[in-house]
C-alpha cells in the first residue's frame, strides 16, 4: 500500500463516481457525432476483441474433451464442435490426474475471504468514527500516521508476522499457542500440529486497515454534524450513535469497499502462499492453481477448467455489481 | 476438516465477532457519563490501532533491522545483504527486469487506455467495449497467467500448434518460438499480461477525467479552429494531466509489487526474475531472512519516490485551481 494511494484513492473515488453516473458534459452530442469515425469504431472493436479472446480461449478449452483440448487449438472447436463438462467434474471432485479436486480450495477461498472482508471493514468504520467524531489531542496525528502507513509494502510485513504466528515475538509465546490454549474452541480454530485460517484472517485484516480507515474516514466525516449533535443532546451514547446512525448510514460506502476487499482477498496469492502453506485444509484456490500449474500444466483441459472456476466468482461480481465494483476497485486499486 | 465444518467455522467466527462487538457496544453504552468519551475512544480506535501497530509498524521496523542481519536473523552483517543485491552480477538480471517492467507497463497501459478513452468518448455504445476491456481487472494474476499461458503454449513445429500466438505466427510461415524460454523477449511476454490487466484501469479513470473537461473549454478551442491532434495535445492532455500522472504512478507501484505473474509463468527462471519474486524466493525458499528483508526494504525505497512524486503532482494540480 502507498501513501499516494490515499490521495490517488480520493481522486479515483471521484473518477469512479463520475463513471458510475456518466455525464456527457465533455462534449455535446452534435460534436460527438462529428468526431466519431468508422475507423475509430473499428479500432475499438478490434481492441475489444483482442482483449476478450484470451479469456474466451480459456473457457472454450475448458469445455473440450481432453484429447482435443491438448492436441488442437481451441479455435478449431468452432469447426468441429465437441463439448463436455467432464473436465469440470474431474477438477471439482477429483479424478485420476488431480486427486482430491479443487472444491476444498474453492471453499477455503470463501472461508478466508468473507471474514477477511467483513472484520476489517467493521473495525475500520469504528476507527473512522472515533477519529472523525470523538476527536482528542492526538486524533490528527493518528490519522496521518495511518495514512502514511500505506507506503509499507506487504512484503515488509510477511517475515515478522510469520514469526509472530508460529514462533512469537520478544520471547513471548506465539499466537498459535495462545489460540490453542483456549479450551474447546482453540483446537477447532487452530488444530494441534495443523494449519489454521486464523493467520490469514488476521493478516488480511491488518493489511486492509490503513486504506479502509482512510476511505471510510472521508465518508464518515462528511455525515451531517446536526445529526450527531441532535443525538447527543437526546442523550444517546457514542455506542448507540454508532449502532443506530453510523452503521446504517455507511452501508453504501461499505458496500463498494467490501466488494473490493472481498475480491482482493479472493485473488490474492502472496498472503495465501505465505500464511497457508499449500495444505488442503486452508490454502486458497489461487495457491492451489499456481501449484497445479506447475504439476499438471500440461493437462490443458484440467488447468483451464480449474482457472475458470477460480475466476468465475470475480466475474459474477463484476458483471452483476459493476457499479459498486468499479467504485471499490478504483478506490482500492493501489492496495498491496 | 471437511467442507461443511469449514463453512460452519467461518459462520461461527463471523457471528462471534459481531456478537462480542454488539455486547461490548451495549455494555459500554451503560457506562456513566464521565467515562463514556474516553471509553468510546478506546473501544472504537483500540482494536484497529493495535492491529496496525502489530501488523505494519513493528514488522516494518523488524524487517529494516533484519536487513542488516545474517540468514537466520541472529548475527549482524552490516551492509552485506545490500552489497549482495547490487554487487552480484547474477542479480542484475532481476534488477534490469524490474526496471523494464516499471517503465514499459505504465507507459503502454496508459497510452492504450488514453486512446481507448478518447475513442470511446465519441462512441455511442461505449458500455460494452468498456466492460469487456475492464474485465481483466476482476481476474486474479494467477487466473490471468493461466489464460495467457494458453496463448503462449508452444508445441514442436512438426505438430499442430495449440497456443494462439504460435498458431498465428505459423500462419505467416514463421517458426514459432518457445515464447516463455525465449530470452530476453520472454519478459515482454509476461509484461503483456500486466498490460492486459491495467489498460482497463487506465481507460476507466482517464475516460472519467475526459468527461469532466468542461464543455465550454472544448467548444472554445474548436471555435478557434483546434481539431484532431491539436485539440488533443493542446486541450485534452493538459486538462487531464493530473489524472495521467496518477494513473502512471499507480500502475508503476502496482507493477513494482507484482509477483504472481512471474511466479506462476516462469517462477523467475529463464532470465525473467523480478524484485518482488526474488524477495519471496530468498525469504521463503532459500530461507535467507537477511536477504529477503533487504529486498523488501529495497522495494519499499523504490516505491517512496513514486509516491512523493504523485503527491507533489496532486498538490500542484490543486494549487492551480
Amino acid at each position: 500500500m502507498s501513501v499516494e494511494s490515499s490521495e490517488t484513492a480520493v481522486a479515483l473515488e471521484k473518477a469512479a463516481a463520475k463513471t458510475a453516473a456518466p455525464d456527457h458534459s465533455g462534449m455535446s452530442s452534435a460534436l460527438r457525432r462529428n468526431l466519431s469515425s468508422p475507423w475509430a469504431s473499428a479500432f475499438v472493436i478490434i481492441l475489444t476483441v483482442l482483449w476478450t479472446i484470451p479469456t474466451l480461449g480459456l473457457l472454450v478449452t475448458s469445455l473440450r474433451p481432453a484429447e482435443e483440448a491438448n492436441n488442437s487449438g481451441w479455435w478449431t472447436a468452432f469447426a468441429d464442435p465437441v463439448f463436455t463438462l467432464d473436465n469440470y467434474q474431474e477438477v471439482i471432485s477429483g479424478g485420476d490426474t488431480i486427486p482430491g479436486g479443487i472444491l476444498p480450495y474453492f471453499i477455503n477461498s470463501f472461508v478466508i475471504s468473507i471474514p477477511a472482508a467483513m472484520i476489517p471493514l467493521t473495525l475500520a468504520l469504528m476507527a473512522a468514527y472515533a477519529l472523525a467524531w470523538v476527536p482528542f489531542r492526538w486524533s490528527n496525528a493518528i490519522f496521518l500516521l495511518i495514512f502514511a502507513l500505506q507506503v509499507v509494502p506487504l512484503q515488509m510485513a510477511l517475515l515478522p508476522l510469520l514469526q509472530l504466528f508460529n514462533l512469537g515475538w520478544f520471547g513471548l509465546p506465539p499466537l498459535r499457542d495462545l489460540v490453542q490454549a483456549v479450551p474447546v474452541l482453540g483446537d477447532w480454530i487452530w488444530p494441534t500440529g495443523g494449519t489454521s485460517f486464523m493467520p490469514l484472517w488476521i493478516a488480511h485484516t491488518m493489511f486492509a486497515l490503513p486504506l479502509a480507515i482512510f476511505l471510510l474516514h472521508n465518508f464518515v466525516s462528511q455525515l451531517p454534524r446536526d445529526l450527531f449533535e441532535a443525538a447527543r443532546v437526546d442523550g444517546a451514547s457514542h455506542f448507540l450513535i454508532f449502532r443506530k446512525l453510523v452503521l446504517p448510514l455507511s452501508v453504501p460506502a461499505i458496500a463498494s469497499f467490501a466488494i473490493f476487499q472481498f475480491l482482493w482477498v479472493w485473488n490474492d496469492l502472496l498472503v495465501g502462499l505465505t500464511f497457508a502453506g499449500g495444505t488442503v485444509d486452508v490454502a486458497p484456490i489461487t495457491v492451489y492453481l499456481s501449484n497445479i500449474k506447475g504439476t499438471y500444466g500440461a493437462s490443458l483441459h484440467l488447468i483451464t477448467a480449474g482457472a475458470f472456476i477460480a475466476i468465475v466468482v470475480p466475474l459474477i461480481v463484476f458483471f452483476s455489481l459493476q457499479r459498486f465494483f468499479v467504485r471499490g476497485l478504483l478506490a482500492g486499486s493501489v492496495k498491496g | 476438516m471437511d467442507n461443511a465444518s469449514k463453512l460452519a467455522l467461518m459462520a461461527s467466527v463471523v457471528l462471534v465477532f459481531f456478537g462480542v462487538l454488539l455486547l461490548v457496544l451495549f455494555l459500554a453504552g451503560r457506562a456513566s457519563g464521565r467515562w463514556q468519551t474516553p471509553l468510546a475512544r478506546l473501544i472504537f480506535l483500540g482494536p484497529a490501532a493495535l492491529l496496525v501497530i502489530i501488523g505494519l509498524v513493528i514488522p516494518a521496523i523488524q524487517t529494516t533491522y533484519g536487513s542488516f542481519q545474517g540468514p537466520d536473523g541472529k548475527k549482524s552483517v552490516g551492509l552485506a545483504n545490500y552489497e549482495w543485491i547490487f554487487g552480484t552480477p547474477d542479480n542484475w538480471v532481476f534488477l534490469r527486469n524490474t526496471a523494464i517492467w516499471i517503465i514499459v507497463t505504465p507507459i503502454f497501459s496508459t497510452v492504450v487506455g488514453l486512446v481507448l478513452a478518447l475513442l470511446l468518448d465519441r462512441m455511442r455504445r461505449e458500455s460494452i467495449p468498456k466492460s469487456l476491456i475492464f474485465m481483466p481487472m476482476a481476474i486474479s494474476f494467477v487466473g490471468a497467467s493461466i489464460i495467457w499461458g494458453l496463448v503462449y503454449e508452444y508445441r514442436d513445429p512438426a505438430e499442430e500448434q495449440v497456443g494462439l500466438l504460435s498458431a498465428i505466427v505459423s500462419l505467416f510461415n514463421i517458426t514459432p518460438e518457445n515464447w516463455l524460454l525465449w530470452q530476453p523477449w520472454n519478459t515482454f511476454f509476461l509484461i503483456i499480461i500486466m498490460i492486459w490487466i491495467q489498460v482497463g484501469f487506465a481507460m476507466v479513470v482517464l475516460s472519467a477525467a475526459i468527461k469532466a473537461i468542461p464543455m465550454d473549454v472544448t467548444e472554445a478551442a474548436m471555435l478557434d479552429g483546434a481539431t484532431g491532434w491539436k485539440l488533443f495535445s493542446k486541450v485534452t492532455v493538459p486538462m487531464i494531466r493530473g489524472t495521467l500522472v496518477v494513473v502512471l504512478t499507480t500502475i508503476a507501484i502496482g507493477t513494482l509489487k507484482v509477483f504472481d505473474i512471474v511466479r506462476v509463468m516462469t517462477n523467475g527462471n529463464f532470465g525473467t526474475q523480478v524484485l518482488s519474486n526474488e524477495m519471496y524466493a530468498q525469504a521463503f525458499v532459500q530461507f535467507d531472512k537477511g536477504r529477503g528483508s533487504a529486498l523488501a526494504v529495497v522495494l519499499f525505497i523504490a516505491v517512496v519516490p513514486l509516491i512523493i512524486y504523485n503527491i507533489v503532482q496532486l498538490r500542484k494540480e490543486q494549487s492551480i485551481r
